[in-house]
Order: structure tokens, then C-alpha cells, then sequence
């Protein structure tokens, strides 16, 4: 990382580095809010970002892991004697041969906490829980040698029936005693069921959302390499301390032993945030070798082992008077969970504050099956419950004769409908009322189908976003040299999101310095411990911690300053103090901060700050947090053969104060690229026989890229929201994503006429719907 | 990933003897497809012949007028030949259709024509597939379909070639040359290359074993219009759900001749000569496409996800016959 160090400095340069000469007149060096270049650029695209899989050590073997062929019963027979006598083989685990781990334990987790720190045991029993669930790990010296060899090994399985058909098993729906993130499984206010039956204006919709995998760039990769009685994992993880925590309990030893360094990530979405069976078998097979070993999992791997978005049945049904004013909202879930560990996605919670109506009803429902547990993928919950409640909104706007825009102006809360607690800051109807204005949405047609350019069928659809905002326990260290360079390091990950460079910014503008003399070191779990990245709560957890520590470092040095013989402030006042543009100035006295550092403590100083997790707080409760968005889409539908393709996205967005609007500007369209996803080609199939997902690569497996998104544009409104944080930030990343889908999906509706309640919207389902055209 | 032992070919001859020699031994050139396939231990070769650097990567006029692709000319550089992209031009767009950029560059005119079908289940070592395992069975056939053939397939195999280029290729009478082991030539009309799965879906094409092809060959250009219409499911990287390659020679209102091959339907690049039939002599209209594509599809037979090829085929077939019968005759 030091290396990042020289970089930094060129990219301060690059987007303008205020010089002295302008700042003068100005008390601050704004960085804050600056459309500051990526601090880690520059490594990522010349190869020097180092990632898990990719680190030299010396002497290390490869690991490359045997899935089960089946999804449900029993090994009954393995035989690796082949595998072992195979060239290069250095050693062969199976459950007869690994070593002792604790038992998975219950499928419910007793508190959320455990979910990341439970011991999650590989090779350590005959039973098969889901298919491509590991059987057997070979190592070899080369990864070609192991694979090889693991084409050798014989297994014969009793096989046992198998669920896999939620549709089908919806009698045997549960409700979880909560959702993810602790939430509560069911929402009741007022009454529902008579607010609905004597509505005069009712929608009454049943939408499906498919298995969906989280596919970052980077697969799940581990280097395990043990000295001692100490063990240092090299992987790719979103949150350190839970990789730490899960390691331990794993192999029965305390964390202080286990060292997690995660420098570079390249995209976690969700499922990073705890250790899969990379990284188990890495340390397992590092420690009975007696020698580092590798493990990456293969891209058609991770579609098993390393978590999915469940599928899930949602009936929505709103109720409303002529006028357009809801009376009553529901939103039902029923999900696909695994047989062995309990995930249920808050899929309905955002219903629970984003419109007002007097009656509601929000209910999430499982269905256990013979797969691999869900995991938290981008925007849990959001993603799929407002692709789907957002489109039933349009359903309702459109029997109401209303605007879509309009339909939700009018049931616009003046409070968190349910918790009836005040919005710390919400500006939905300013961010749809921009975005129908820049988006030229009064250019829609109301009526479907009628809009055609040669023979394409044009569309426009909008939905409104919205997602809450979280902050973890999270602390921070920072210290400064006699040469005024200033370090930062936490536990913290940079996924993609730009983290290295909004921390930077943030300690930089704290401390009066360029961002040149500012290093940030994450990634390493010797570092103070942080909230990681996950739930976009990174940028603000974090930057909460760093910008109290500065706070703190800051006072430390004025402390000394005011009593230190050598130092120009001694015996003043410093509570006037004001760091900026290199210098510390109280009243007409100043100094450079280098030199006040090197005269008074040629030691440096330190200081570490923290910050709680926000659901502690008095304020948390007293305000109900979120951030908010619009989102506008157009697609053009070809009529002949129904194939569907974005022409334009624009998103609006409230969430706060933007720390860098370039790095949230890619979050955004990140997450609006997810919704096109979502809504137009993203599926993993379950083969309801073999209880495998069938299309398990990127071939079949679509996601949009360039040539599928179209024209994005984002654009942030002006806001700062001073009960989140001392930043007035708040979480964005997979604010991108909420609504998006149904955006899109709405413009699908608009443009053909054909409602598809079915996701993906491809053109097999839109077909039908399209009556020929004219030659 | 098996091991393998592996030479650099000096020559034509010298490559198809060298894995005529051995029942274990391939071709290799672009590997796009076939180091996929290994590394998924699902093709196991022991030895590879590499004929990438062979000179077979010219494209030379022929005496009668037409093109002799060598079979190592890349995909990319076929796609932007100035004679192809003036005189065949739905070869071209067939081309650029195809993969991505990155494969374009690597992937050889032969080893496109014989890529493998993209079905989930061959691609799946724990699923039965006739195609992978003979006598195993064919899990699409009840599975998830949704990609697979409509035409000519049965219940030994319903998986479908990929290739667009091929596609474009059927559609203008291309002959595939060959050269077998013991030396001698042999010139294939591609209709003849891929076989249909019969019992034997494991037999793709009717060349040897060690018989190499060495060029494809064009007709001079056909007179009428061409266009190559891939309906695919994003915009970017995506194998065709249906496409159609389509000539149409008018005379006045009239249609004279028409020759339509489609893709992403059938084990091999599907000829509509039933089609092409009801079109010659016909008026240019929308009631003789619509004619034309349902005789086209008259065959045709879904096994479920993938019903909707058959109206999408027609659909694309009508309005690609359309398109290609307006402006210029």
C-alpha cells in the first residue's frame, strides 16, 4: 500500500487541487464534496491492485474443490485413491479425513450477530444440504493438477427426495420470528382486509422475482498461510471482523490468532460479508499440509456455494379512494429459504415508510427447500419488493386515470406512516418532480402501445426509491508525523465503492492538508475494527469513526500546543483554532502544521474515534432515516420480435451530503444497472428435478454491460441531513437500486401494453402480448 | 482439465496425420470454445494438434467469381474483409453478431463452424446428455429448454449449434474443403457439414476423424438483397434465440429467388428451402412473408420454455424477408 502513497498526490493534482494562492480568501478547503479521481485507479488499471488469489507466497499449493452431484442425501461411498496417486497431488480432504470442526447448529439463529460469527464447517459430515456443495478439496502443486485430480475421485451418494418448488410448497409457508437486519416479519396498522374490501378502486397483483446470484468480478478466494499458532487469511471480504470472527469459531481458536487482510476487493454485493467454503478449506488443508494453500472458487462454483437472492412470490394489493388517496396498502412475501439456515430478505419493510394510508399490512413468509442459504445481495429487500410493489403502483395509477408521478404526490406522508416518527429529511416529491422536469416526462403517453418510432415501441416508466440508512460500530485510528504525513487506518474495505477515496477526502479536509500527505490503509484486521462495507452503511460508519478521530487528533495537538514551550500558540485560547491549507491559525497566529508537529512532539500524535451503531441512538429512533430517489427509464421494444432494449435512465437523488459525487455518481448507475438487470434479464434457474440453478456462468447468466444500459444520467439534490451523522451523509450505494427495476419495467408496460408480473421481462413474455404489425 | 501433450503443425498435411494417429488427439486453433470444454472436463483430449499459425488465413478471389476463406482467417478479420462486407454482407453482420470483440479476434473461421452447442446439460458433467454421454439421456428435453431446437431435433437431443456466421454461410451456398489424412480433398456443401442428432447426437459432423478443413468457399454473390437478423436476449454478448439470413432477388414487385437460413433453431444452420419455394415468383407482400415463414415453421415443435421460438421465427422471419425485399432490387 505504500506505493498508493506516490499515486496520491497526482491524483490531488488531477482533480484540482485548490493552490494556495485561490484558497487564501477561503477558511476551507472544501474536499468534501469534491468529484475527487479514484485514489485507487490508477493500481486497478495497470494491474498493480493486488487481489486475494494473487498474492506471492512463497512455497504456496492450490486447492480446487469436488461439488456434490446431487442436492439432497447422504455419500455413501468416496473413493479418492486415484486423485491421490495423481501427479502433483500433495493431499486429499474429505469428511473422513478433515479435520474436527464444530456442528453447523441450528437452522435459526438465536441473534442476528451470530448470523456472521456462527462456525460455518466444511467436509465435516456425509450429508449433501444443497448441490455443488463441497465433498472433497484437492491439493495440488499447480490448480491444473488439483482440478485434474479431482476428476478422479469416485463418489457414490444415496440419494433422497429433495425440495425445490416453492410455488408448489406454499402450504408449508412459515413465518420467521424476524427478517434480516432484525427487522420485525409483520407490519399491522389499522385494518387492512375491510379498508381493502370496500375500496372503490382496488389493484389486486401477484408478482414473482427469480433466484438472482450476486456475480462480482472477483470470485471467493482465500490464501491461508499459517505460522505458528497464528493464521493469516488473504481473501476477499466486505467485513473483516466477521471473516475473523467465522475463521475462529471454525477451527476452534480465538481471533486474536486469525488475521484477515483484504487490501482489494473486486465486488462483493452481498456476498463477502461471510466466510464460505474458500476460505474454510484453505485453512484447514494450509494447516494439516503444514504450507500455504489457495483455494478460488470457479465462477459456475459460486453460483452454489456463496448465497443468492431467494425467489419469491409478492401479492400486493392497495386499495384506494376515487381521488387517488390509498386507504389501505399490503404486501405479501413468500420466499424460498434453505432447509439448513434460516434467510428471510426484508423484502416488504420499505412499504412500511415510503406511503402514507391508514390501513397496512406487510407479512414475509418461508418456504423451506433443499438449497444453499439465501445471502444479502445488493439492496436486500428493496431490490425485490419495490420491483414489484412499485409496478403494482403503476397498475393502480393507471385504473385511477392518474399520473404515476401524481398518484404518489397525493399519498405523500408528513411522517413515517407507521412508526409515526419524522422524517430526518426526505425530499421523494422534489426528487420525481425534478425528474419528470429534466426527463421530459410529460412527453408520455398515458396510453400504452400508442408511442412508435419505425418498429420500435417507445416507453417511459418512473418509480420512486427509497432505502433507510444505517451506521455500524465502527472505530478508526489516525496518526500524524513530524513531517505532517498523516496515516489512517481502520479495518475497513474498499469494494469498488471508492472508500479509499472519500476517507481520504474526509481526513484530508479535517486536517487543513492535501490530499497528497493524507494516506488511508484498509483492509487488515490489525487495523481497528469497523462496520465494513455492507448495507451502504461503509461511507458513513466509517467517515463517522475518522471524523471524530480527527476531531480528537486535532485537540490532542492543540492540547500540547497551548502548554509546549516550543510552540507559537502557548497559553492562547485554541478553541478558536482553524486547520486549513497546511496550517493551524488561531486569531492572527499561525504555523504550519508540520512544523507545530515536529517542534512540539517529533513523535506524532494519534487519536481514535468511534462512532455507535445508529439503532442505539436516541436520534435514530426519534427520526426515521432514509435516503430517497426517482427513477426514469425509456425503452424501446422492437414489435416484431418483442426483444427489449433501455434507451435512457435517469435517477434523482436525496441522500444527503454527497462526499464525492463522481464515486456516488458510479454507485448509482452501478445500482441502476442492477435494476435493468433485475427487470430485464438477471434469472437463475432452479431445476425443480435436480435441485441445481442450470445456467451457472455468465454466458447464460445475463447482466447488462454497456451495450444494454443505454444513456444514464444521476443527478443529486442539495442535502444535508444533520440527524444521520456528523457528515450529514447518508447510505447510497443501494439507493441506485431500489425502484430501479420497476422504472424500467413500467416503461416496458408503457410502451407495449403488456403487463409481465413474471421477472425477468424477456421477450418470450412480452410476445404474446404483441399484435403484428404492419409490414 | 486433463494433461495433454501438445505440437505446433508445420503443415496441412502434417496436422490432419498428426491426429489421424491418434484416436485421443484435436485440432486446436482460437480455443475459445474447446479450452472451456476442457477446462469443464467435458472434452478430455490427450494430445493437440495446433494449426492456428498454419498459412490458411487468406481470403482470395475465386475463378468463378467468388471467396475462398482460409480456415484460420480470424472472425474479426472476416467480418471487416472489404469484398465481404460489400458482396456478402449478411456474413458480415452475422460475423460481428457473434461473441464479443475479444472472441472475434481469437475464434478461426473452421473452429467456428464447429463450436458446440451451449446446452446447460452438456455443459453440466453431473447431468445426463447423450450429446456428452451416450445411452445417459437428455435432461433438457423436460429441463429448462428455453434455448433449445425446434426443428429437427428429437428426444436423443434437442441442443442447438450456436454459430451465426454459419448461419450466414448456409444461406450462401458455402462449400467447406477439407483435406483428410491420407491427403486427399474433398469439397463439403455446408448443408452436409453438421448432421442432425438422430441416435448418434454425439456425431455432430460428417467429417473424419483428422479430416481438417482448410478454407471455406463462397458462390460469386448472389444477386438480391442480404440481411442477417439475430433476436437475442440483451444487447451485448448472447447466443441467438432465433436468426435468419435472408436473400431476396426482386424483379418488379415481383420476388424471383429467395434463400433463407435461420439459427439458434435447429442442430445445424437451418435451410428453409419449403420457404424459399412458396417466395419464388411471388409479389413482395406481407401475406407471401407470412406464407413463407409458416411453411418455414410448418415443421417446427416446442418442448416447452422454448415454445415461443416458433411464433418469434415466423415474426422474424416475415419482417427480415420484409426488410430485405424493400429498396434495392
Amino acid at each position: 500500500m505504500h506505493k498508493t502513497t506516490t499515486l496520491r498526490g497526482q491524483s490531488a493534482d488531477s482533480t484540482g487541487f485548490v493552490s494556495r494562492s485561490t484558497v487564501k480568501s477561503s477558511p476551507h478547503v472544501e474536499f468534501i464534496g469534491r468529484p475527487v479521481d479514484r485514489i485507487d485507479g490508477p493500481f486497478k488499471v495497470t494491474g498493480r491492485a493486488t487481489y486475494a488469489y494473487e498474492h506471492p507466497i512463497d512455497g504456496v499449493a492450490y486447492g480446487y474443490v469436488l461439488g456434490a452431484a446431487i442436492a439432497k442425501g447422504r455419500i455413501a461411498e468416496i473413493d479418492i485413491s486415484d486423485a491421490e496417486r495423481a501427479p502433483g497431488v500433495v493431499g486429499v480432504m474429505t469428511h473422513r479425513n478433515a479435520p474436527p470442526q464444530p456442528d453447523f447448529g441450528p437452522a435459526v439463529t438465536p441473534t442476528v450477530p451470530e448470523v456472521f460469527t456462527r462456525a460455518r464447517p466444511a467436509l465435516n459430515s456425509d450429508r449433501v444440504r444443497y448441490y455443488d456443495e463441497p465433498v472433497a478439496l484437492v491439493v495440488a502443486e499447480t490448480f491444473e493438477a488439483a482440478r485434474a485430480a479431482a476428476g478422479l475421485i469416485k463418489v457414490r451418494y444415496d440419494e433422497e427426495v429433495g425440495t425445490y418448488d416453492l410455488q408448489a410448497h406454499l402450504s408449508d409457508a412459515y413465518a420467521p420470528r424476524r427478517t434480516n437486519a432484525g427487522l420485525a416479519t409483520d407490519s399491522v396498522v389499522g385494518d387492512f382486509e375491510s379498508a381493502f374490501a370496500q375500496a372503490p378502486v382496488k389493484v389486486d397483483a401477484t408478482y414473482r422475482t427469480p433466484f438472482e446470484h450476486h456475480n462480482p468480478m472477483e470470485p471467493h478466494a482465500t490464501i491461508a498461510v499459517w505460522s505458528g499458532d497464528e493464521l493469516t487469511i488473504h481473501t476477499s471480504a466486505q467485513t473483516l471482523a466477521n471473516y475473523r470472527a467465522g475463521i475462529a469459531t471454525t477451527l476452534g481458536m480465538p481471533p486474536e490468532r486469525v488475521r484477515i487482510v483484504s487490501p482489494f476487493v473486486g465486488g462483493g454485493f452481498g456476498s463477502k460479508l461471510i466466510i464460505h467454503a474458500d476460505t474454510v478449506l484453505a485453512a484447514l488443508a494450509a494447516r494439516v499440509l503444514q504450507r500455504p494453500v489457495k483455494i478460488a472458487l470457479t465462477r459456475q462454483q459460486m453460483f452454489a456455494n456463496t448465497g443468492h437472492r431467494a425467489e419469491m412470490i409478492h401479492q400486493l394489493r392497495f386499495g384506494a379512494d376515487s381521488d387517488g388517496r390509498l386507504t389501505g396498502i399490503s404486501h405479501d412475501v413468500w420466499s424460498a429459504t434453505s432447509s439448513f439456515e434460516e434467510y428471510c430478505e426484508q423484502t416488504a419493510a420499505f412499504a412500511r415508510s415510503l406511503y402514507a394510508a391508514p390501513n397496512r399490512l406487510t407479512r414475509h413468509r418461508l418456504v423451506r427447500l433443499d438449497i444453499n442459504r439465501g445471502e444479502w445481495m445488493r439492496s436486500p429487500g428493496e431490490a425485490p419488493g419495490m420491483l414489484a410493489f412499485e409496478c403494482a403502483m403503476d397498475e393502480l395509477a393507471e385504473r385511477l386515470g392518474l399520473d404515476p408521478i401524481e398518484l404518489r404526490i397525493r399519498n405523500e406522508p408528513t411522517q413515517d406512516p407507521e412508526r409515526g416518527v419524522p422524517f430526518s429529511t426526505r425530499n421523494l416529491v422534489a426528487c420525481m418532480e425534478e425528474g419528470a422536469r429534466r426527463f421530459g416526462w410529460q412527453g408520455r403517453d398515458p396510453v400504452p402501445g400508442r408511442t412508435r418510432e419505425g418498429r420500435k415501441l417507445i416507453g417511459y416508466g418512473m418509480a420512486a426509491a427509497i432505502r433507510p440508512n444505517y451506521i455500524g460500530a465502527t472505530t478508526a485510528r489516525v496518526a500524524i508525523d513530524r513531517d505532517g504525513q498523516v496515516t489512517a487506518r481502520l479495518d475497513m474495505t474498499d469494494i469498488g465503492t471508492g472508500t479509499y477515496t472519500i476517507l481520504t477526502q474526509i481526513v484530508a479536509q479535517n486536517l487543513g492538508l492535501p490530499l497528497s500527505s493524507v494516506k488511508v490503509e484498509l483492509g487488515d484486521s490489525l487495523f481497528p475494527r469497523t462496520a465494513g462495507s455492507g448495507g451502504s452503511w461503509g461511507a458513513t460508519s466509517s467517515g463517522s469513526a475518522l471524523h471524530q478521530a480527527c476531531s480528537i487528533l486535532k485537540q490532542r495537538i492543540l492540547e500540547v500546543a497551548r502548554s509546549s514551550e516550543a510552540s507559537p500558540f502557548r497559553g492562547v485560547n485554541v478553541s478558536e483554532a482553524n486547520f486549513a491549507h497546511g496550517e493551524v491559525r488561531i486569531g492572527e497566529r499561525s504555523a504550519r502544521l508540520s512544523d507545530l508537529i515536529r517542534d512540539i512532539a517529533p513523535d506524532g500524535f494519534e487519536a481514535e474515534g468511534s462512532v455507535a451503531a445508529a439503532n442505539a441512538t436516541e436520534t435514530y429512533k426519534a427520526y426515521s432515516q432514509h435516503s430517497h430517489g426517482a427513477h426514469f427509464a425509456e425503452v424501446a421494444v422492437d414489435c416484431d420480435t418483442g426483444e427489449i432494449r433501455m434507451r435512457r435512465f435517469l435517477a434523482v437523488i436525496g441522500a444527503g451530503r454527497i462526499l464525492n459525487p463522481k464515486t456516488a455518481r458510479s454507485q448509482i448507475i452501478g445500482g441502476m444497472s442492477w435494476g435493468i438487470g433485475a427487470a430485464l434479464m438477471e434469472e437463475t434457474v432452479l431445476d425443480r428435478r435436480y435441485g441445481h440453478f442450470v445456467n451457472h456462468d455468465l454466458a447464460e447468466y445475463h447482466v447488462p454491460v454497456n451495450a444494454d444500459i443505454g444513456a444514464m444520467e444521476v443527478v443529486f439534490l442539495e442535502e444535508h441531513d444533520d440527524k444521520a451523522n456528523p457528515l450529514g451523509a447518508k447510505g447510497l450505494g443501494e439507493l441506485g437500486v431500489c425502484g430501479a427495476g420497476a422504472a424500467v419495467a413500467n416503461a416496458v408496460y408503457n410502451a407495449t401494453g403488456v403487463r409481465v408480473r413474471e421477472f425477468p421481462i424477456t421477450l418470450d413474455k412480452v410476445l404474446p402480448g404483441l399484435p403484428l404489425t404492419a409490414i | 482439465m486433463r494433461a495433454f501433450t501438445y505440437e505446433r503443425a508445420g503443415s496441412a498435411e502434417e496436422a490432419a496425420a498428426a491426429v489421424a494417429n491418434r484416436p485421443d488427439a484435436k485440432f486446436i486453433s482460437g480455443g475459445t470454445n474447446l479450452l472451456d470444454l476442457m477446462k469443464l472436463d467435458i472434452e478430455q483430449p490427450a494430445h493437440l494438434v495446433d494449426v492456428s499459425r498454419l498459412p490458411l488465413d487468406r481470403i482470395e478471389e475465386t475463378e468463378e467469381g467468388g471467396l475462398r476463406i482460409g480456415a484460420q482467417v480470424r472472425n474479426s478479420d472476416l467480418a471487416a474483409e472489404p469484398r465481404v462486407r460489400s458482396q456478402y454482407p449478411m456474413l458480415s453482420q452475422a460475423l460481428l453478431a457473434g461473441a464479443s470483440g475479444q472472441i472475434r479476434n481469437k475464434a478461426s473461421t473452421a473452429g467456428n463452424l464447429l463450436q458446440r452447442t451451449r446446452c446447460f446439460y452438456f455443459y453440466d458433467r453431473n447431468m445426463p446428455c447423450n450429446k456428452r454421454e451416450p445411452g445417459s439421456g437428455c435432461a433438457a428435453l423436460q429441463g429448462f429448454n428455453r434455448m433449445h431446437a425446434i426443428l429437427g431435433a428429437n428426444d436423443a437431443c434437442i441442443a442447438v449449434h450456436p454459430s451465426d456466421m454459419a448461419v450466414a454461410m448456409a444461406g450462401l451456398d458455402a462449400r467447406i474443403e477439407t483435406l483428410s489424412p491420407g491427403g486427399e480433398a474433398r469439397t463439403i456443401p455446408i448443408g452436409d457439414l453438421h448432421r442432425l442428432p438422430g441416435t448418434t447426437p454425439d456425431v455432430e459432423t460428417t467429417l473424419g476423424h483428422g479430416e481438417m478443413i482448410t478454407a471455406v468457399t463462397l458462390p460469386p454473390p448472389p444477386p438480391g438483397r442480404q440481411l442477417y437478423r439475430k433476436v437475442r436476449d440483451r444487447a451485448s454478448y448472447a447466443f441467438a434465440m432465433v436468426s435468419v439470413a435472408a436473400i431476396v432477388e426482386k424483379s418488379g414487385d415481383r420476388i424471383r429467388s429467395a434463400r433463407i437460413a435461420m439459427g439458434g433453431v435447429a442442430a445445424k444452420p437451418w435451410r428453409a428451402t419449403a420457404a424459399e419455394q412458396t417466395l419464388a415468383g411471388s409479389v413482395a407482400s406481407d401475406g407471401a412473408f407470412t406464407e413463407a415463414a409458416e411453411a418455414a415453421l410448418a415443421e417446427a415443435v416446442g418442448h416447452g420454455d422454448n415454445d415461443f421460438k416458433i411464433p418469434l421465427a415466423k415474426r422474424t422471419l416475415r419482417h427480415t424477408l420484409a426488410a430485405a425485399a424493400v429498396e434495392r432490387a
